[in-house]
Order: C-alpha cells, then sequence, then structure tokens
C-alpha cells in the first residue's frame, strides 16, 4: 500500500520578498494526515511567512511547495486561516462574521446560517450570535474567529499566533476546545505561537526554526496521547518536553545574531 | 481623558454664549457705536421679528437650494470615489485635477457656471454642489483604499471576487469616512448656497433667498436685518449639521467604536 498522500510538503523551500534577504533558506518537511505542527522560533525566523505561503497569500521563491496535492492557491478552498488577532469584520454581528466564509463561497443564506450558529454554539456562543465585535471580549472575539474558519469543514487549519493576545486562562481554555474541535472534525493543523508549553500542550510535532535566515533547527516528537486534558500541563513529563522544547529555543536565540 | 459630565456639556456653551452677548452689549455701550454699525442683540432680534416672513420665505429657499447642492454632492462623490477607489491608476491620473478643481476659487468660476448652468436654481445648486463635494471624495477615497489588510487577506483567502471584496468589506468600511466627508459637505452647503445667491440669486426673478437678502439688506444698509440674516443663516447651517449627525449615528452606532457607551 502507498502511503497517504502529504497534507503539505516543503521541499528545499526558500523564500525572499523581492531582492531583499532570504528569509526562508531551504526548508524540508512534510505534515502529514491528522498531524499538528507547531511552528516555534524567536523574531525574524520566518514562521508566520511559511503559514502565508502554505495559504497561497504569496509564492515561494524557489524549490517546491505542495498543498493539499496541489499548488497552495488551488488548495484554498479546503484550507481555513485564523489570524493573530480575531479578524472580525466590525459591523457584523458575531453570527454574521461566522457566515462570512460560507457567504464568500456563495452558500445560500438557510445553510450558512445553520452552519453558523452550530458552530458558534460548539464555542459555546449560542446566546452572543447578535453581539457586535465591540461588545465581545478577546477570547469571545478569537471564538469566533474560529468558528468561522471552522464552517468550512477544512482539511487544513493554518493558525497564526491566534492566541497570543490573550490571558493565560483564556488561552488555556481555547488550546483545550481546540483539541476538542479537532478530535471531532479530524483536521490537520499548521500552528504558530512563541509559548513553549502552548506548543507541546497542543502539537505532536514540534517544529524548532532558527532566524535570519530562517531554517529548521530541530524537531521534536510530543507523543502524549490525544485526546488531552487540562491535566496534562501538571504532569512532570509535560515539564520535562517544555523544558526541552525551551533548551533548544535557546540555543537558536543564542546563536543569532 | 475622562469626559465631562452631563451637566457641564450643557452649561458651558450656555454660559460662553452668556458672556459673549454681555461683551457684545458692553461694547455697544461703551464703544458709542451707531445701532447701523453695530446693533445690540435685541435689535438684532427686533429686527428678526419684524422681518420674520421674508427671512423665512428666504430661508426656505436656500434649504432648498443647499440640499439639492448637498444630495448631489453626495451621491456624485460616492460613484466618484468608487471609481477612484477602484484602481490606483484612475486615482493617479485624477486626483491631482479634483484638487486643482477644488483649489480655484468659486468666485473665478461663478460667470462660467452661470453661463453653463443658468442663473437662478440651477446655478445655485451647481456652485454648492462644487464648493461641497470634494471633502466627501476624499475622505470616502481614503476610506475604500484603506481596508484592514487582515481583512483583505482573509477575502483573499476565501477567495473572493472583487464584487464581494467591494460589497463586504470596502464599502462597509468606508462608511464612517464617507459620513465624516458628508459632515464637512453639510456645513459647506448652505454657505455654498448662500454665497451662490449672493452672485445669481437677484438675476432669476425668483425669492433670492438668504444670499439675496444679504445683498439686498446690505444696499438698503439695513444693518440689524443683515445681522438677523446671519442668525438665520446660522440655524439653517444648524439644522444641516444635526440631521447628519443623525444619520452618523443611525448608521454606525451599533458597531463602530466612537458610540461606546463610556466614550462619550
Amino acid at each position: 500500500m502507498e502511503p497517504p498522500a502529504p497534507i503539505v510538503k516543503f521541499t528545499a523551500l526558500k523564500k525572499r520578498y523581492g531582492t531583499g534577504p532570504l528569509v526562508l533558506d531551504g526548508l524540508d518537511l512534510t505534515v502529514a494526515k491528522g498531524d499538528f505542527v507547531t511552528l516555534i522560533g524567536p523574531s525574524g525566523c520566518g514562521k508566520s511567512t511559511v503559514l502565508k505561503l502554505v495559504s497561497g497569500l504569496n509564492p515561494h521563491s524557489e524549490g517546491s511547495l505542495e498543498v493539499l496535492g496541489t499548488k497552495p492557491r488551488l488548495a484554498r478552498d479546503r484550507q481555513a486561516f485564523i489570524f493573530q488577532d480575531a479578524t472580525l469584520l466590525p459591523w457584523l454581528t458575531a453570527q454574521g462574521n461566522a457566515e462570512l466564509s460560507l457567504r464568500l463561497r456563495g452558500e445560500p443564506p438557510a445553510v450558512r446560517r445553520a452552519r453558523a450558529a452550530d458552530l458558534l454554539a460548539k464555542m459555546g456562543l449560542a446566546d452572543f450570535g447578535g453581539y457586535y465585535p465591540r461588545q465581545m471580549s478577546g477570547g469571545m472575539k478569537m471564538r469566533v474567529s474560529i468558528a468561522r474558519a471552522l464552517t468550512l469543514s477544512p482539511q487544513l487549519l493554518l493558525l497564526d499566533e491566534p492566541f497570543g493576545a490573550l490571558d493565560e486562562m483564556t488561552r488555556n481554555r481555547l488550546n483545550e476546545e481546540l483539541l476538542s474541535l479537532r478530535d471531532q472534525s479530524q483536521f490537520t493543523a499548521l500552528f504558530v505561537t512563541h509559548s513553549v508549553s502552548e506548543a507541546v500542550f497542543l502539537s505532536n510535532r514540534i517544529v524548532v526554526l532558527a532566524a535570519l535566515p530562517g531554517r529548521i533547527h530541530a524537531e521534536v516528537k510530543v507523543d502524549f496521547a490525544y485526546p488531552r486534558q487540562a491535566g496534562l500541563r501538571e504532569r512532570p513529563d509535560f515539564q520535562a518536553k517544555v523544558n526541552e522544547v525551551s533548551r533548544l529555543l535557546h540555543q537558536v536565540e543564542v546563536t543569532a545574531p | 481623558m475622562k469626559p465631562l459630565p452631563l451637566f457641564w456639556r450643557w452649561m458651558l456653551p450656555i454660559i460662553s454664549g452668556a458672556v459673549f452677548v454681555a461683551l457684545w452689549y458692553a461694547i455697544r455701550h461703551w464703544s458709542g457705536l451707531q445701532s447701523w454699525i453695530l446693533p445690540a442683540p435685541d435689535e438684532v432680534l427686533a429686527a428678526a421679528w419684524k422681518e420674520r416672513e421674508r427671512l423665512l420665505r428666504a430661508a426656505g429657499s436656500t434649504a432648498v437650494g443647499a440640499l439639492s447642492g448637498f444630495l448631489l454632492a453626495g451621491v456624485s462623490s460616492f460613484g466618484l470615489a468608487l471609481l477612484l477607489g477602484s484602481s490606483r491608476a484612475l486615482r493617479a491620473g485624477l486626483y491631482p485635477w479634483l484638487l486643482v478643481l477644488q483649489m480655484t476659487p468659486v468666485i473665478v468660476l461663478t460667470p462660467i457656471i452661470v453661463l453653463w448652468a443658468g442663473p437662478g436654481l440651477p446655478g445655485i445648486i451647481t456652485i454648492t454642489w462644487l464648493i461641497s463635494f470634494f471633502p466627501v471624495v476624499a475622505n470616502m477615497t481614503q476610506g475604500l483604499v484603506s481596508a484592514d489588510l487582515n481583512h483583505v487577506a482573509l477575502f483573499r483567502m476565501g477567495n473572493a471576487t472583487r464584487w464581494q471584496e467591494l460589497v463586504l468589506l470596502r464599502l462597509p468600511g468606508a462608511m464612517p469616512y464617507y459620513l465624516t466627508g458628508l459632515r464637512i459637505a453639510a456645513t459647506l452647503a448652505p454657505v455654498g448656497a448662500i454665497f451662490g445667491e449672493y452672485m445669481v440669486g437677484n438675476s432669476s426673478g425668483g425669492s433670492g433667498g438668504l444670499g439675496f437678502l444679504v445683498y439686498s439688506y446690505n444696499t438698503q444698509i439695513k444693518i440689524p436685518a443683515l445681522f438677523a440674516t446671519a442668525m438665520t443663516s446660522c440655524l439653517l447651517g444648524f439644522v444641516f449639521v444635526a440631521a447628519i449627525s443623525w444619520l452618523n449615528w443611525a448608521v454606525l452606532h451599533k458597531w463602530h467604536d466612537t458610540f461606546d457607551r463610556d466614550d462619550h
């Protein structure tokens, strides 16, 4: 039997913006179906750039990049992007925002209304559909943003530091919710963060990047079984994993110019 | 900054208004100026009452010119901004000429406007439009092109068509800018109409409007009535701005940050 096609495959990938210096220098990485891969590294390691390349927002410069068996742009309708801030349209309610992706896709109103309401309910926002973004907390807005992304039932979910601006308690809660959604909807995730413990809690693979130019420094496997519960964070082997990743991060930070 | 309590927000303008009127009386009293140079506030009110019918009729006629010109400016600048917002090349090509048009003093263009649009209402509306459309175009174009980059990326990711991007993202995002432009236009439109009436209103043979009253009272040296005309113009402008403030509230209060409860 052939191995299943990878969800994302970088081969000797390089990226520079215009005639600028290399941002990514020779990335080789394969993300398999069901993986939760986290990219972590110091500023300037190009981790957000990786997501932009995968989503087809920016073209890569050299090497090859295959997403869901095709070019990034052509795979757009099977992936969803969750941004650093919630990126909600301020003039739409939570419900309206959650419907947006389906609306862009031309789904009929009845379908998108039901689907968005369903996902808002899953995110614990059943009673907040009529709220405008300015009436919501940062955590609520991010929940709407996640609901909007999942209305598309994406095969690949790209997350660019989605919880970076939230307080730790909200962040932990959302981490747990994200994993439980993953258990239900079976998406593959490519996640970018600055937080080591968030990376260890969520992922089965952590890729540590070095900066200027961005390149892979090390990869760490995290084999705690899914579904993972909040209690995992208190286990000594969890802490050991956090320490291991932190040490690797420290190496790239001190070698950075 | 902490907002002022409601009481003081009403009281302070009243106090400053009272001080202003007191100063006015004081200057009139101590300077010994005649009523035909500086009428006292009560003389202005008396003149306003005496001329109330002419003033009201004139204000109505000015309102027609100002409102027509204003609406024309609102609609035409919406279309023009859509055009300018849709392409960098069009912006680069047209914007400088719009600026040139805006910088040309309207008074220089007045004879040409009368020649082309005709005297009376058509000329007045054209002058009003010319004075008030530019801030709306400039603001709305700015709004259309300053959509949040992450929002644009979100739409690109969703394979949005240009039409979807315009209707669902850029137009709603430009609304606060458009309304700001309209608010400026609302202060300019009555000014434009009165100026237009002053320049071309007398040749229409019609009722004239406030601008024509200015001309007429001035030649008759009815100075208190002239002050009363100024007061009436003020009130008309106030009505315009109040109407647009209401529109602004109606469109934006649900979602825009400027309407946060503890903001003002």
